[in-house]
């Protein structure tokens, strides 16, 4: 009885009366909302293939407006006949992805070329004007390679503008400690909107006259150092949990500022604040999906302009629940990676499985 | 850290080399350098937006802030047309934005504490739908949830075909619902309830003095409920017990009476409070799980019942770990209402984006936009720090 599938229903769910009670109650309400749920979205519903009319004739789900409309949703405005070239370079895009987290690649003498080619591949196909493909303007990106892009650039541009405010922020030059204590809560107390507006409005104000910097960029910088203002305290909690003996010992081999930094107190603090350090940068990637206020044609806003065909606006429940999947599975794949690493990291810090 | 270049017997010239070599001499260079790099580059930015600005005929600064603004805004919670000033035109959106932001620190407080505490739950049942909650809702992102709820609310039946709730009625024009008739009855129940609340709390505060210096026990509870029900009722009754009630009717297109919580409200409400609900949700997760064993067992030795030893036991401990996330939380909260500029609420960003679209300023919305949500971060913070030393341990 310790041990059996009855000790188990009592001990987690009967336990007494009152749980017994909550455990009925849950249990219709879920099988209520799960029959329904299976009825309008596989057993009344509409496969990929159907057309608008059996849509209409229907009373489930409509899983063809997905099937009608995925490519608008995954590449926007991107020109129809083209659309090969975002889908290689999601591809190219998500190799390079897989590359850069397995361990066997992470020194800087494969990563820094893996990406310096991988991205000159991906610009390539993007943009075109050479090798025979037609020029893509950048305005006229859009859907998933777009909010790969913006998610890519603010961790590549984000991640190492963040070490730097972090060690300035630990810094003994009070100038230059008051200069990061300054940008990193200026630019954690407003809303990420603000800087959007000021990257697309006011930023151009700033520049002479005769110099331009593309839009997609100054977006890209923003949302890059915004998010480089969380992940800078972040790792300043790293910092801090460096052991004091760890500086001294550097003091003792009389290493200098940039190696005891670089060789001793980084590699330690980023491996502590590992965890966090992935969770902001999943909290990057929904982020993106910020810049539809500014008119930019990342996944949600390439949605949003598909629900506006009256044809199929009526199905909106479908396709919003088809771009939170494509978010949720995105998510989902970096957190289950995040606790890998960790277990990894732990693995590596007690080899013998003892602490 | 310090010095090491005193050496009262070398040369001069190895003293010069010292000196410049000695780390505090070449921190301020730095610092001097770095400084004069900033204001230099600041220097550059600044004639350049004042070129700008002249080839542009924009002129700066916030003069037009008196000038009639001339935009409608759907939603006020002061009275406003569109011949009053910008200034006033920004102060609505800031109280609009206030008044999301507190309705939804209220909601999301409310469902985090209920899905967290249901997360630690022995019902293994209970605890899984729970952690669906979080994650579903967590890892979408909140603008994505504010224009679902936008669209779906859009996509209700017109106030012809409303759906019937109980004293109320759900249409694509939002909620409408049945409120008392407005009456000065209603508002001075409503200040005795206020009154009533300030005085059980000075209440407890006496009792614990009585109980702590005399060791007289007061029964606090049941004088403060007699003192929440019976204070407002007898405002209620000496204002001569008014009953009417203000019921929305159909005319015509649309509901006269009743109140209206409109659509872009609910939307934005329901996105930014159902999307924090989940992060607190793990706070009050972490936060009870944070309470040592030994003191439920205590607990449970001296007989509490749960809800005593949620109330005595879990919740003043698991705060001390709870109030300092809590508070970020509530501050991005606050942040997060900007994204009513895709659903057309009129809070403070987007009125800040018409009136940036409308005059050309941009420079001066945008800062009095930061400016705003710098001081709305920062009472947030100090507040909740207030709180935190509230109920921070006390060593005595």
């Amino acid at each position: 009885m310790q041990n059996g599938v009855l000790y188990w229903l009592h001990r987690h769910l009967f336990s007494s009366v009152f749980q017994t009670l909550l455990t009925l109650l849950l249990l219709t309400v879920l099988v209520l909302v799960g029959a329904a749920l299976l009825r309008w979205g596989v057993i009344d519903a509409v496969g990929f293939s159907g057309t608008v009319e059996q849509c209409r004739a229907a009373t489930g789900a409509c899983w063809a407006v997905i099937g009608e409309k995925y490519r608008p949703i995954l590449f926007g405005l991107y020109p129809y006949n083209e659309q090969w070239r975002p889908a290689l370079a999601m591809l190219v895009w998500f190799v390079t992805l897989v590359l850069t987290l397995s361990p066997v690649c992470w020194h800087s003498r494969v990563l820094w070329p893996l990406w310096i080619v991988s991205l000159a591949a991906m610009s390539v196909l993007m943009s075109g004007g050479v090798f025979g493909l037609p020029s893509v303007a950048s305005s006229d990106w859009g859907g998933l390679p777009l909010t790969l892009l913006l998610f890519s650039g603010t961790v590549i541009i984000g991640m190492p503008v963040s070490v730097v405010l972090a060690l300035g922020r630990r810094s003994p030059l009070p100038f230059l400690r008051g200069l990061s204590v300054t940008f990193i809560e200026g630019l954690r107390g407003v809303p990420l909107i603000t800087i959007l507006f000021v990257a697309v409005n006011v930023f151009p104000l700033f520049l002479p006259p005769d110099m331009e910097v593309n839009k997609l960029l100054r977006i890209i910088v923003g949302i890059a150092l915004f998010f480089a203002c969380y992940q800078a305290e972040v790792i300043r909690g790293g910092l801090q949990s460096v052991p004091r003996g760890q500086y001294e010992a550097a003091a003792v081999l009389n290493l200098g500022y940039w190696h005891t930094t670089t060789k001793i107190i980084l590699p330690q603090a980023l491996r502590i604040c590992l965890p966090a350090v992935t969770n902001h940068i999943i909290a990057a990637m929904k982020n993106t999906s910020f810049v539809i206020i500014i008119g930019l044609f990342d996944v949600l806003t390439a949605t949003t302009a598909v629900m506006q065909d009256p044809q199929w606006r009526r199905y909106y429940i479908e396709t919003y629940v088809f771009i939170a999947c494509l978010y949720l599975l995105f998510g989902f794949m970096l957190s289950r990676y995040a606790v890998w690493v960790e277990g990894r990291i732990d693995a590596s810090r007690n080899p013998e499985g003892v602490s | 850290m310090m010095k090491q270049s005193d050496n009262p017997g070398a040369s001069t010239a190895f003293r010069l080399f010292t000196f410049l070599g000695s780390k505090t001499v070449r921190s301020w260079c730095y610092q001097f350098l770095l400084a004069a790099l900033l204001i230099g580059f600041s220097y550059w930015l600044y004639s350049n937006v004042v070129d700008n600005l002249r080839a542009q005929r924009i002129a700066t600064g916030f003069g037009f802030l008196p000038q009639s603004a001339q935009f409608a805004i759907g939603e006020t919670l002061i009275d406003y047309t569109p011949q009053d000033s910008y200034a006033r035109a920004v102060l609505v959106g800031l109280l609009n934005t206030l008044y999301v932001t507190v309705c939804g620190i209220v909601l999301a407080t409310v469902l985090g504490f209920m899905v967290g505490i249901g997360r630690v739950s022995k019902n293994w049942l209970l605890a899984k739908v729970c952690v669906t909650y979080v994650e579903l809702l967590r890892n979408v992102p909140v603008i994505l949830q504010v224009i679902f709820w936008s669209v779906v609310i859009r996509n209700l039946p017109s106030p012809r075909g409303a759906i019937e709730l109980p004293g109320g009625f759900l249409t694509n024009r939002g909620l409408t619902f049945t409120v008392p008739a407005a009456d000065n009855g209603w508002l001075w129940t409503l200040v005795a309830l206020f009154a009533a609340l300030v005085l059980s709390a000075l209440v407890s505060g006496l009792a614990r003095r009585l109980r702590e210096q005399h060791g007289k026990l007061l029964p606090v509870g049941r004088i403060r409920l007699a003192l929440v029900i019976a204070l407002p009722l007898l405002a209620w009754l000496m204002c001569g017990a008014p009953h009417e009630l203000n019921r929305p009717e159909l005319r015509g297109f649309n509901f006269k009476g009743g109140f209206t919580i409109s659509p872009e409200f609910t939307a934005l409400l329901l996105g930014i409070a159902l999307y924090s609900s989940s992060f607190i949700a793990e706070i009050v997760r972490a936060g009870i799980q944070s309470v040592p064993k030994g003191q439920l067992e205590a607990a449970r030795a001296l007989s509490f019942s749960p809800w005593h030893l949620m109330r005595h036991v879990i919740i003043p401990q698991a705060m001390r770990v709870m109030v300092p996330p809590l508070a970020s939380q509530y501050v991005s909260l606050a942040k997060n209402s900007s994204i009513a500029v895709v659903v057309g609420y009129p809070e403070l960003a987007n009125i800040s984006n018409t009136l940036m679209n409308q005059t050309g300023q941009a420079l001066e919305a945008i800062a009095i936009m930061m400016v705003v949500y710098l001081i709305i971060s920062g009472t947030t913070s100090l507040l909740m720090n207030l709180f935190n030393r509230y109920v921070a341990i006390k060593e005595r």
